[in-house]
């Protein structure tokens, strides 16, 4: 099933001469279950396109469609986008983004409880997650006081507690070193696979491209 | 989950401190106020413990606080003969200044006539005066104890008693002595000061060449007397079977003999509007500029810790939290601050309000309306932080711009 679909999709910065070009025509299908990757070096839009498929930049021209429902169609369709990435997506940061005054199990709660969820419910749920994630021991610590690694890991907990139709995962590697970098691709790769899951992952590393379905290459602004 | 709890049990150290700092502003805030009120009480103490309806002063004159007066004490039996009076009193008020414990001192020093109207109403340690001389009870303010002596003009007098919460309209300590011993302390004169006197009068009626030996030494006889008479009293204040009938006795009294009267209510309104007016108008100002200044104090707070969170906002934002749930927790975080803030002000104040020279009086109408205050303060002050908040773009939170 379709989960992401991103038609001629073109974002240009600014205006009159001041006009840059951060993405042209792009064309995108990602369907439940798969992993893509959007390749490229810095500066190549691959971040205008995963902003502009988590409805937070507005594209100039073209189509995104998530899960079935129509959201920027040469505009915003009105459809509640913030509701959507709470209820659909999850969004894996390069520098985790985790909320430093909250605790481990509370960063892992804080989207069921965006949800609306019992707090008895969330807080399962969350536990479940970082046991899965190997990373339960450390519930009660803030994020200042963990690694890196351990820290993404608990990005990636709080990424899957709504069980999100569409993954988003930008440089999930970028400061983890390649030893670790491989163990989270390894985790992107099984979670698509257990949870049916559109993952969508962007870096510019292309090591970590080990098991992916589809790769999309991105420079200045096109996919090739 | 509530975010703004949460946010503050991780940075306890620093929001506790903000709310003592906050906290520490608003205890001058309440102090102001109770100032505020406390000079008013102040002010009219001596009226409203006096059981008088109507004073009678000297003509043309505003006292006896607002202004000097000066009447014959004997008066008393004119004024209490009016129909309507039920008694009247001659009362004499003073200050002095006076060392005690090596430290100036003033004493608002009232003279009554024993058993009659004005004298001490609450004697919390010791006892009234029973002596017609000698004998002096002092508000414990003062710091006197029963039993010390304190010299008033050429005598020693004994503190037989204290009584509490009793100033004068300016703040001072009252101290009451018996009318015969203020019109001593007042009017009478010491010895060089008698005998220069004696000579002057001798001297110029010795210079009346032309009068009768006889009559010009009796008139010699009265001036010296009429010099060195002491019977006067500042006011004397009446008791009324009716005490609605107030306006109706004072008219009678007006325009039956030469004298000024007010009703206990004018008296009152005298000391508000000519005594104290300014300090009140002062201190007003004050308290609303640092209502202010806690005011933009608390915004700038709440908009330093907001912009503290401009990631976590974006992320917030990126994750899906409604703009809602960033609202409460700007807004709740204000509150809290305000709250507690106005919970250290209140605990600091009602710990040391009778450490200031000064009375200060906590009404809790006054609390009450500065809490109120303090939370739409927080209110306000919350909007600058929102509305900064809600502009933050959530793409921050992956470009980490």
């Amino acid at each position: 099933m379709e989960v992401v679909r991103v038609e001629h999709l073109t974002k240009i910065y600014g205006h009159g001469d001041a006009q840059t070009v951060g993405l042209v025509d792009a064309n995108l299908s990602v369907h439940s279950g798969e992993l893509v990757a959007l390749l490229g070096p810095s500066g190549s839009g691959k971040t205008t396109l995963l902003t502009s498929i988590c409805c937070i930049n507005e594209p100039t021209h073209g189509r995104v469609e998530l899960d079935g429902v129509p959201v920027f169609d040469e505009g915003w369709t009105g459809v509640d986008v913030r509701a959507l990435r709470r209820q659909k997506m999850g969004v894996i940061f390069q520098s985790y983004n985790l909320i430093p005054f909250l605790t481990v199990l509370e960063n892992v709660e804080l989207i069921l409880s965006l949800n609306h969820r019992p707090p008895q419910e969330a807080q399962d749920r969350a536990m479940e997650l970082l046991e899965y994630l190997e990373i339960a021991h450390r519930w009660h610590h803030y994020p200042s006081e963990i690694s890196g690694g351990e820290q993404q890991r608990v990005a990636i907990a709080r990424a899957l507690a709504n069980h999100p139709r569409v993954l988003l995962a930008d440089e999930p590697t970028a400061a983890l070193d390649t030893e670790r970098g491989k163990i989270v691709m390894r985790l992107l790769r099984n979670l698509s696979r257990e949870t049916g899951a559109a993952v969508i992952v962007v870096t510019h590393d292309d090591r970590m491209l080990d098991g992916f379905d589809r790769v999309y290459r991105i420079a200045d602004g096109r996919i090739q | 989950m509530n975010l703004a709890i949460r946010d503050i049990r991780r940075h306890k150290t620093r929001f506790l401190l903000t709310c003592v700092g906050l906290g520490l502003l608003l205890t001058v805030v309440m102090a102001m106020s109770g100032i505020y009120r406390g000079l008013i009480g102040d002010a009219t103490k001596v009226v409203e413990t006096t059981p008088a309806q109507i004073w009678v002063v000297q003509k043309d004159t505003r006292g006896p606080f607002a202004e000097s007066s000066r009447l014959p004490e004997d008066i008393e039996y004119s004024i209490a003969a009016v129909q309507g009076v039920r008694r009247a009193s001659p009362l004499s008020f003073q200050y002095v200044q006076i060392q005690h414990a090596g430290k100036p001192i003033r004493l608002f020093l009232i003279g009554y006539k024993l058993g009659g109207i004005g004298g001490p109403r609450a004697v919390v340690a010791g006892r009234g005066i029973t002596k017609k001389h000698y004998e002096i009870v002092v508000d414990g303010k003062s710091g006197y104890a029963v039993g010390d002596t304190i010299r008033l003009g050429l005598e020693d007098y004994t503190v037989v008693g204290l009584t509490q919460g009793m100033p004068s309209p300016s703040g001072d300590p009252a101290a009451f002595v018996s009318l015969a011993d203020a019109q001593i302390i007042q009017f009478q004169l010491d010895n060089d000061a008698i005998r220069n006197n004696r000579q002057r009068v001798v001297a110029t009626y010795a210079q009346l060449a032309n009068m009768n030996p006889l009559m010009r030494d009796k008139a010699t006889t009265k001036a010296l007397s009429a010099a060195e008479n002491p019977h006067f009293a500042n006011a004397i204040v009446a008791e009324l079977d009716n005490p609605s009938a107030a306006t109706e006795v004072a008219n009678y009294v007006r325009r039956w003999n030469h004298y000024q009267v007010f009703s206990a209510d004018q008296e009152r309104e005298l000391l508000l509007k000519g005594f104290i007016e300014k300090s009140q108008k002062q201190l007003w100002l004050f308290r609303t500029i640092l209502v202010i200044v806690s005011g933009v104090i608390i915004a700038l707070i709440i908009y330093t810790l907001t912009m503290d969170k401009l990631r976590e906002i974006a992320t917030l934002k990126i994750i899906g939290a409604a703009d809602r749930t960033i609202v409460n927790m700007i807004l709740q975080q204000s509150l809290l601050l305000g709250v507690i803030g106005f919970a250290v002000g209140y605990a600091l104040i009602s710990r040391t309000y009778n450490m200031y020279p000064r009375t200060v009086l906590l009404q809790p109408l006054d609390m009450l309306a500065l809490f109120v205050i303090v939370v739409l303060i927080c209110v306000l002050a919350s909007i600058l932080g929102i509305w900064r908040a809600l502009r933050v773009d959530p793409g921050t939170a992956l470009t980490g711009g």
